[in-house]
């Protein structure tokens, strides 16, 4: 793929800055905030595939990463497969598990809401799921026990995880990029805009679909890891919550659904967003109450998202130098 | 073990029938406004925990019993209903359906966390002068406050099918939910209609509220689980249709209370979803078929 | 053959929208499909391309049965439909929307892109490659529908009324492209109201009413055929006309 000239060279600087950027923040407080703000970037582009590229919108895509965080901390806890092995056990099954509501629901010709509903029952079946049963730990939970290392994806540092969301980001930003030059995601986005003519053309269409949730998935497993080794502790309500799924779905639409850069733009406003409402007032709610606005306002006026304020007329430009 | 479990299985059924006609009532003022305006609505569950906390508060502060509250708290649903149909919703829609769902979806998180910021996140729940008597039944002792919710329920259900079947209003919604244009062409206000239903479908939650309060409790998060049961209860009675949603409230009560027994307290809760995701994939239209 | 279809019939609930009809089109030939508004065209084109199941009946392309495959199995052995409705893609480009097309036979960019351009050029669209689609005229977006099939690279190319909405010049004009299609050895089976059109392009003739095949020639012998005529005009036109 060929990029025009002027975009490499901000990409590459963006990187150079994100790579230094520990060397210039002295505060641990302003890199875990950074940390988060990839993460949530990175989950968000894993929804803006199937959601933003192929237009099928979920509800239930924590399912994936609830799903990644206790393959990866079960392999540790009870084999103790260490988790630079065990993430991709997650993917693994993350994929797998997008393979399998994908087929499901697509093959019967779930589409819409219905599809955004369906996943959102499937991540509570989950959750149900690992509640009950004891090799998740149930209602109470797994512990990982802290032991430092890369071979565990756990660090001493901040800079350490930061590193860590910032590979995931960049993978995720490379996948975005190839879809938007490859065959296979011009071939998603022909199924958004009108999944019968995409299917007149030659375009395989539940196959695309499964496809896209797969690597959704595979990518949600990956996120599920970095978790589980952060935080040393999953339960079914943090594996499974409704509140992530919106995350994943509201900072892509925020900051501009089918595009590369949508997840990351809108992960950083509505952080800071929320950093600078938490500094003025500190009541539980008050930030996602401003989201909630947020989202209407964006779906409402700005169905394009942030990035639709200014890249209307560079998107021809690119597309035609490619 | 399994002789106990049996022995308590009359009782179970009963239960899971005097929540299924109030899940019934939730369910129906979703599938109403499904039927009508062929938008889903997310918020249905967040709408339900704001009915829920009205009837609280006109209990903790008037001391009001909540059923007669249903007096109160339907109506001011109704213009609730309206009032963000019409000038809220109505408005931004437009476009996809996955919007309506979108927008619906951040008016629930508005709710929620306004509750949340407002009310703190502790579970309030009310006691009644005779929350603890009851009505022998021979096999079980029912509370009065079940009995009345469950008979309440199902006046207003076979109130709202009257509402559809007999009057004009009823036959001016089904017009405009069989053919919008034509509606329009003979002179019906459809987005008057439209906000109307809306309104009449958030007026079900305002008496289900009341009715709910005396047996459960309310949080900031009740209206989640309300979500997916209602759901589960329209796609399993069919999109649209009063009637399904009636049976199926009493299947997914039942259902629930009688899975919680055999399948304990946690995983019990695994048949709504399941029966969700085994109806759309295997029979979208829902066992009843679908119609308003 | 290149198509032949036995006995379709496709059903509604009560309404039999395609009543038994049995047909062929030859490899080279343009054939036309005509018949009244309601008469069942679409839906028997549907129904060859794959997007409803047949309730009885065969398709047959090239010798093999493909009745029971997807649209996107049948495309890759080579027929390929457009909408009576356009259906384009709304936020992509022209050149966007044709790559799709020759996507179905490449998977390298830059060639679906110069594919693509050729596509464009041999309908008309070179000055609107750049144009999204929701912004084109009814016209462009016929020609687009066109120039997207085309780009898939068929052996068959099922047109449903890519003239309707057109003015007598664009009608001339996309006549030509047609005639320009054929002879670059694409088979080609329509469905027109246009007459003129029907009688300039096509080598044969059928005529559906009702869900039935009710006629079938060389487009100037249906012209005065008793059973098209009444058809076309209601009950006892024929008759009528005879008299004089
Ligand atoms: N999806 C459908 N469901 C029910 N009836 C349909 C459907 N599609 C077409 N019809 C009916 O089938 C008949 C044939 O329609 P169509 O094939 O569109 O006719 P034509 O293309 O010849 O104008 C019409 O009566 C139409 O109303
Ligand atoms: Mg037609």
């Amino acid at each position: 793929m060929k990029l025009p000239f002027q975009s490499t060279f901000f990409m590459a600087l963006g990187l150079l800055v994100a790579v230094l950027a520990p060397f210039g923040i002295s505060s641990k407080f302003q890199l875990d905030v950074l940390t988060l703000i990839f993460f949530t970037a990175y989950l968000g582009q894993s929804w803006n595939i199937l959601g933003g590229y192929a237009g099928q919108f979920s509800f239930g895509g924590v399912m994936f990463f609830g799903t990644g965080a206790y393959t990866s901390s079960i392999l540790l806890s009870s084999f103790g497969l260490p988790p630079i092995i065990g993430i991709f056990a997650a993917i693994f099954m993350g994929a797998l598990l997008g393979l399998v509501v994908g087929y499901l629901s697509f093959r019967s010709g779930l589409r819409g809401s219905y599809f955004a509903l369906i996943t959102l029952a499937f991540a509570e079946l989950l959750r149900v799921l690992a509640n009950s049963v004891e090799f998740t730990g149930g209602g109470v939970g797994l512990f990982l026990s802290y032991a430092p290392g890369l071979y565990n994806l756990q660090f001493t540092s901040p800079t350490g995880f930061y590193y860590f969301s910032l590979i995931l980001l960049v993978i995720s930003l490379a996948i975005a990029m190839w879809l938007e030059h490859s065959r296979f995601g011009a071939q998603l986005v022909a199924i958004r805009e009108n999944e019968d003519a995409a299917e007149a053309l030659g375009v395989d269409t539940l196959k695309c679909k499964i496809y896209a949730i797969m690597i959704m998935g595979g990518m949600g497993g990956a996120a599920g890891t970095f978790y589980a080794q952060k935080y040393l502790y999953i339960d079914p309500p943090i594996s499974y919550s409704i509140a992530l799924s919106v995350e994943m779905l509201l900072v892509t639409i925020v900051g501009g659904m089918g595009t590369v850069f949508g997840p990351l733009i809108g992960s950083f406003v509505l952080h800071t967003v929320n950093e600078i409402a938490r500094h003025f007032i500190s009541t539980p709610g008050l930030s996602l109450i401003v989201y909630g606005f947020i989202l209407i306002v964006i779906i409402s006026y700005l169905p394009n998202g942030l990035i639709g304020l200014f890249r209307k007329t560079q998107k021809n430009k690119e597309d035609n130098d490619a | 073990m399994f002789s106990v479990t049996l022995s308590l299985l009359p009782a179970g059924i009963i239960n899971g029938l005097m929540f299924g006609a109030i899940y019934a009532l939730v369910a129906l003022g979703l599938t109403l406004i499904y039927g009508v305006l062929h938008i889903i609505n997310f918020a249905h569950g967040a709408m339900l925990m704001l009915a829920l906390y009205s009837a609280y508060f006109l209990f903790k502060i008037l001391n009001i019993d909540p059923y007669i509250s249903i007096l109160i708290v339907t109506p001011a649903s109704y213009v609730f209903g309206y009032t963000i149909y019409r000038w809220g919703i109505g408005r931004l829609s437009g476009g996809r359906d996955q919007n309506i769902l979108l927008i619906t979806l951040g008016l629930s998180i508005i709710l929620e966390n306004s509750a949340l910021f407002f009310f703190t996140g502790d579970q309030q729940t009310i006691s009644l002068p005779y929350s603890y008597e009851s009505f022998d039944l021979g096999f079980l002792y029912l509370s009065y406050p079940k009995l009345i919710s469950f008979v309440a329920s199902l006046v207003i259900c076979v109130l709202l099918w009257m509402l559809m079947t007999l009057t004009d209003l009823g036959k001016a919604i089904r017009a405009v939910a069989k053919e919008r244009d034509g509606a329009r062409l003979v002179g019906i206000d459809v987005e008057h209609v439209f906000a109307v239903t809306f309104g009449i479908g958030v007026a079900c939650l305002g008496a289900a509220g009341c009715m709910l309060l005396p047996i459960f409790y309310v949080d900031p998060y009740t209206g989640n689980m309300f979500v997916i049961i209602a759901f589960t209860i329209v796609v399993l009675g069919g999109m649209g249709s009063i009637v399904g949603a009636l049976l199926g409230g009493f299947i997914i009560g039942v259902t629930e209370s009688v899975g919680g027994l055999l399948l304990g307290e946690s995983l019990g809760q695994i048949g709504i979803s399941l029966i969700f995701i085994l109806i759309l994939i295997f029979k979208p239209t829902g066992i009843f078929g679908s119609k308003v | 053959m290149m198509l032949e279809v036995k006995s379709l019939t496709k059903r509604f609930g009560g309404l039999v929208a395609v009543s038994d009809v049995d047909l062929d089109v030859a490899k080279g030939e343009i054939v036309s499909l005509i018949g009244p508004n309601g008469a069942g065209k679409t839906t028997l084109f549907a129904s060859i391309a794959g997007f409803l199941k047949p309730d009885e009946g065969e398709v047959i392309l090239n010798g093999t049965s493909i009745t029971k495959l997807k649209p996107h199995k049948i495309c890759k052995q080579g027929m390929v439909r457009t909408f009576q409705i356009t259906q384009p893609f709304a936020t992509l480009n022209t050149l966007e929307n044709i790559m799709i097309g020759a996507y179905a036979n490449t998977s390298n960019k830059p060639l679906a892109k110069s594919n693509a351009e050729r596509v464009a050029e041999i309908v008309g669209m070179t000055s609107l490659l750049y144009q999204t689609a929701d912004g084109l005229t009814v016209a462009a977006r016929k020609r687009l529908e066109l120039a997207r099939a085309l780009a898939t690279d068929p052996q068959l190319l099922l047109l449903d009324e890519v003239m309707a909405g057109l003015n007598p010049t664009e009608i001339d004009e996309i006549v030509d492209v047609i005639k320009g299609i054929r002879d670059t050895g694409i088979t080609i089976f329509l469905i027109e109201h246009v007459m003129k059109a029907v009688v300039n392009l096509s080598d044969r003739t059928y005529v559906l009413n009702d869900g039935k095949l009710i006629a079938h020639g060389t487009p100037n012998s249906i012209a005065s055929d008793p059973a098209v005529i009444e058809a076309y005009l209601g009950h006892g036109a024929a008759k009528t006309m005879a008299r004089g």
